[in-house]
């Protein structure tokens, strides 16, 4: 516990020149000015402005909110929104178990990092393979996207309408792009495009019968049914991402502490 | 006032979600099973989210312009563009479209 071995990110040489951090503010960019339509449809749905920046601030995690005042939106009660936007929430619980893993967040890094488990900070880092990379990808993606998103938010519910609809930019065209960057580096090999293929159609099977939110349960579910029953062939480059402790001796990095080797039963 | 208590709960109950999953030890995961079953779940979660994104409108199946911000991403990637550059194209191939009216 006493280790704060996180505290020193490494030093600011050539962040920019971070692959992970340039894709976490590429993301960032794209999610976070679709706030400006989070905002705008919270006011006409019917919520004041502070009760938008709410979720924004709190809440933040767009599927969840998009349901929630979707709900309130289409006359459904305050426990209906709630459980909508609870349900899609589920999968950050996933993402968590995840970033935990891969970067071991400690004290109040922990509580932080969690507000910070969306969808685009965990693409973003489990993208990566190296640790540093892992680090970096997943604080530049979340705390880029909470800084704009709700910046936007906020301009979206004070300006509404004016601005437009977002999808005229194209921007949901953005994340449809941004995910699958992220997808595609994975897809090496048959066994991951496959495993890809698999889950892209159980999405696409239960969308019409589920809430929305849940058929990326569903994928997880699959994808995660698939990892359990072909264990046993494991040299698919599967792994690396989700411990990368285990070789760290042979993996090049440049924390100057070095001290990662070390975490082994970190949660006694 | 109501409708304050159900938002801050919801609020809440996310928060849960997200801490929770850190409150699964880590050691967990470097179980060769569940780390196994970790690398398929990031694959199968982010097929998914391309998917729920390019197509998927509420509970209904859409095929619209965010299919071509799918094609011209997929081009792009194969050209290996940069990631920006993949996430540019996919915007400038939606806008691009409703411009010409596919919507």
């Amino acid at each position: 516990m006493g280790l704060d071995s996180d505290a020193a990110e490494p030093a600011p040489v050539k962040i920019l020149q971070s692959p992970a951090v340039r894709i976490g503010l590429s993301i960032s960019i794209a999610t976070g000015l679709y706030g400006v339509s989070f905002g705008a449809l919270s006011v006409t749905s019917g919520l004041d402005f502070w009760q938008t920046m709410a979720l924004s601030l709190l809440l933040f995690s767009g599927g969840s909110q998009f349901a929630f005042i979707g709900v309130v939106a289409g006359g459904g009660s305050g426990i209906a929104a709630m459980g909508a936007a609870t349900l899609l929430g589920m999968r950050n619980g996933i993402y968590g178990m995840q970033i935990n893993a891969l970067l071991q967040p400690r004290g109040w890094r922990k509580f932080a990092a969690a507000q910070l488990t969306i969808d685009e900070s965990t693409a973003t880092s489990t993208g990566q393979t190296d640790p540093d990379e892992q680090k970096r990808g997943f604080w530049t993606a979340g705390i880029g996207v909470f800084v704009l998103w709700n910046l936007f938010t906020a301009l979206g519910a004070l300006a509404g309408g004016a601005l437009g609809d977002p999808k005229q930019w194209g921007l949901d065209g953005a994340a449809v792009a941004a995910f699958l960057g992220l997808l595609w580096p994975r897809l090496k090999g048959r066994e991951p495009v496959a495993i890809a293929v698999v889950c892209a159609l159980a999405t696409v099977l239960a969308v019409p019968f589920v809430p929305p939110g849940v058929p990326i349960l569903v994928a997880a579910v699959v994808a995660a049914g698939i990892g359990w029953f072909s264990h046993g062939r494991s040299d698919e480059g599967l792994e690396p991402d989700v411990d990368p402790y285990a070789e760290n001796h042979v993996h090049h990095h440049h924390d100057p502490a070095g001290d990662h080797r070390d975490r082994t039963g970190d949660d006694a | 006032m109501n409708l304050w208590m159900w938002l801050l709960l919801s609020c809440l109950l996310a928060y849960t979600w997200k801490l929770l999953g850190y409150l699964v030890p880590a050691s967990l995961l470097r179980n060769p099973r569940m780390s196994r079953i970790a690398g398929t779940m990031t694959i199968g979660l982010l097929a998914s989210l391309t998917v729920v994104n390019a197509v998927a409108s509420g509970q209904s199946l859409v095929l619209d312009a965010r299919l071509g911000a799918l094609a011209a991403a997929g081009i792009a990637l194969w050209l290996r563009a940069p990631f920006l550059v993949v996430v540019i194209a996919g915007a400038a191939a939606a806008a691009g479209l409703r411009l010409l009216g596919w919507d």
